[in-house]
């Protein structure tokens, strides 16, 4: 093993000329999105639409994380250790992505056809069991409150463990990973059924809730590892060698792999079977949004899979996470191409200024709550008695 | 005549402090037999990264090249065969046979590689000095003709690192 000479660990302060910089970044996407609604005039449906994507990628980002903890939590898995609590501080945001849904609740009508229940047609109505108003709010609430519960509770766990070692909080950290992988589990699927597969109402795919989930996670990922490089490069998680990195760019690849895998078993057999109520999602997708329809597969399965296939690409920070950024921007794409068609429709759907700038507000005020949760705590957890495997482990 | 002098350990942490102590005494290591793979014995050997990685692509490409052209000649060519309606040369459908030709001729040619680069390929005559390396004992083999020390001298400094039950073999290979 190569020695290396670890610096001094930097201790994390969110400081002024950060705030600045997050500050100018909300203020872009405010603007972008004060100038669609007053200056351009859009279409309602079209501003819904994207307050509803970007709540989307809000929650993806810290739901993904959490639910990258708590595996690794439950397979007894020591490498995670050093940077731990980027994963942690990026589940504490869930709660917030909470707020940013219901702030797009006045635009459900716009979104979501099921909801105009005195106009539904047969297929709609004999969905009303599942799909109606009330049920749809209970779910909302029971997701929201339990998911916001495991990362609080998760959370409070592993910073006690800090103060007062003890095994018994390592075993409480693993039974209640497995209850959230429980519920996760289940939750997953039927969120993206709530949330994402009801906008085309008519239209379903058994397998679209692990589409969606596999690409969160991919996202996830994505930004647990540019998170990580930084927080390195300044020296805030000295202790995350290349070896962290190299093991984060394995799962990058992998999963972009099984991202790539879930969407041809989706689109192969609705292909295959050419049943017209099942090829109108992809009969509008790729007629109308040709260009978007293939750049999804390049940026989100080509790109990754030769990029990231080597060795040496993994270990090597600012490759990694160019690499990152743009799969993270590839699976914001994926998830235009699935609201968009159809809560917009494509005579009105278009990428201008308020897709480009509402982001940066979302993002701005994701990485603020992250900050704010990240310097609450110690960096690296202490007294963790894996600890010190995560800094001497190597891969092969 | 080839003159290797060698030594067992029972434990691999035992093994890698040895290497690590012969090296500093300057004696060049000819090889070193585990039972399992040792964390840290590659780094310290100074071995090469291994080839595996770039056989598996190419035997990769050319499975996904050949599978793919295969499955367009039979369906364009070959036996055109006509599945509801769909064009013959259906891009689409020569995925999934062209991922698994892609990952066996892949696994394959690793398998293959591997053996035959251990000297473990059918027809090949293992040189196992001693049957205990296949249970649960660490080897270090050391070669006269790379080292300056005498035979003895070798022995005398494998039995000052812990080995066990130090040898002196003659073999013809």
């Amino acid at each position: 093993m190569e020695k290396q000479n670890i610096p001094e660990p930097v201790p994390f302060k969110f400081g002024k000329k950060l705030k600045t910089y997050l500050g100018i970044a909300a203020g872009i996407g405010l603007l972008a999105l004060l100038i669609a609604v007053f200056v351009q005039q859009l279409p309602s449906e079209r501003i819904w639409a994207n307050l509803w994507m970007n709540a989307l990628m809000f929650l993806f980002l810290g739901l993904g994380a959490l639910f990258f903890w708590t595996v690794n939590t439950l397979g007894e898995s020591t490498w995670q250790i050093n940077f731990q609590r980027v994963m942690e501080s990026m589940g504490l945001t869930i709660p917030f992505a909470a707020i940013f849904f219901v702030l797009a609740f006045p635009g459900l009508k716009d979104l979501f056809e099921w909801t105009h229940t005195e106009h539904l047609d047969r297929i709609l109505q004999e969905k009303t069991p599942y799909l109606n108003m009330p049920f749809w709010m209970v779910r909302f609430a029971v997701y929201f409150i339990l998911w916001s519960f495991f990362a609080w509770y998760l959370r409070k766990i592993s910073v006690k463990n800090d103060f007062e070692p003890h095994d018994k909080y390592l075993g409480r950290l693993r039974a209640t990973s497995g209850w959230f992988i429980v519920f996760f589990a289940i939750s997953s699927s039927t969120a993206a059924w709530d949330w994402l597969m009801s906008i085309d109402a008519h239209w379903f795919s058994t397998l679209y809730g692990w589409y969606i989930f596999s690409g969160m996670f991919v996202a996830a990922i994505a930004v647990i590892i540019l998170i990580t490089i930084a927080f390195k490069k300044f020296n805030i998680l000295p202790n995350v060698n290349k070896e962290h990195l190299h093991d984060l760019g394995k799962y990058l690849f992998g999963f972009s792999i099984f991202w790539a895998y879930l969407w041809l078993s989706q689109y192969l057999l609705i292909w295959y079977s050419n049943i017209p109520e099942e090829t109108v999602y992809y009969v509008e997708r790729v007629n109308n949004y040709k260009t978007l329809f293939y750049m999804n597969l390049i940026i989100n399965f080509v790109v990754p899979f030769f990029a990231l296939m080597t060795r040496g690409s993994k270990r090597q920070p600012l490759y990694l996470a160019i690499v990152s950024l743009v799969v993270l921007l590839g699976h914001y794409l994926d998830l235009y191409l699935a609201i968009m068609p159809g809560a917009v429709g494509h005579e009105n759907a278009s990428i201008g200024l308020l897709e480009i700038g509402l982001p940066f507000f979302y993002l701005a005020v994701f990485l603020t709550l992250f900050f704010i949760s990240f310097g609450k705590a110690k960096p690296v957890p202490e007294n963790h008695p894996y600890a010190i495997e995560s800094s001497s482990y190597e891969n092969i | 005549m080839k003159n290797i002098i060698y030594g067992h350990f029972t434990d691999d942490h035992d093994l890698l402090e040895a290497v690590k102590a012969l090296q500093e005494k300057g004696i060049h290591i000819a090889d070193v037999r585990t039972p399992f793979p040792v964390h840290g014995l590659d780094t310290v050997l100074k071995l090469r990264r291994s080839h595996l990685p770039k056989v598996a692509f190419i035997a990769g490409v050319i499975g996904a090249v050949l599978m793919f052209s295969f499955q367009y000649w039979v369906f364009t060519e070959g036996w055109p065969l006509n599945f509801g309606g769909k064009p013959y040369s259906s891009i689409l459908s020569f995925i999934p046979a062209t991922f698994e030709i892609t990952v066996l001729f892949a696994a394959f040619a690793m398998g293959i590689a591997f053996l035959l680069r251990s000297n473990l390929g059918p027809g090949s005559i293992p040189d196992i000095l001693d049957e205990e390396v296949t249970n649960d004992h660490f080897q270090i083999i050391l070669s006269e003709k790379d080292n300056t020390l005498s035979e003895t001298e070798l022995a005398e400094a494998l039995e000052a690192t812990g080995a066990l039950d130090v040898k002196q073999v003659n073999t013809k290979k």
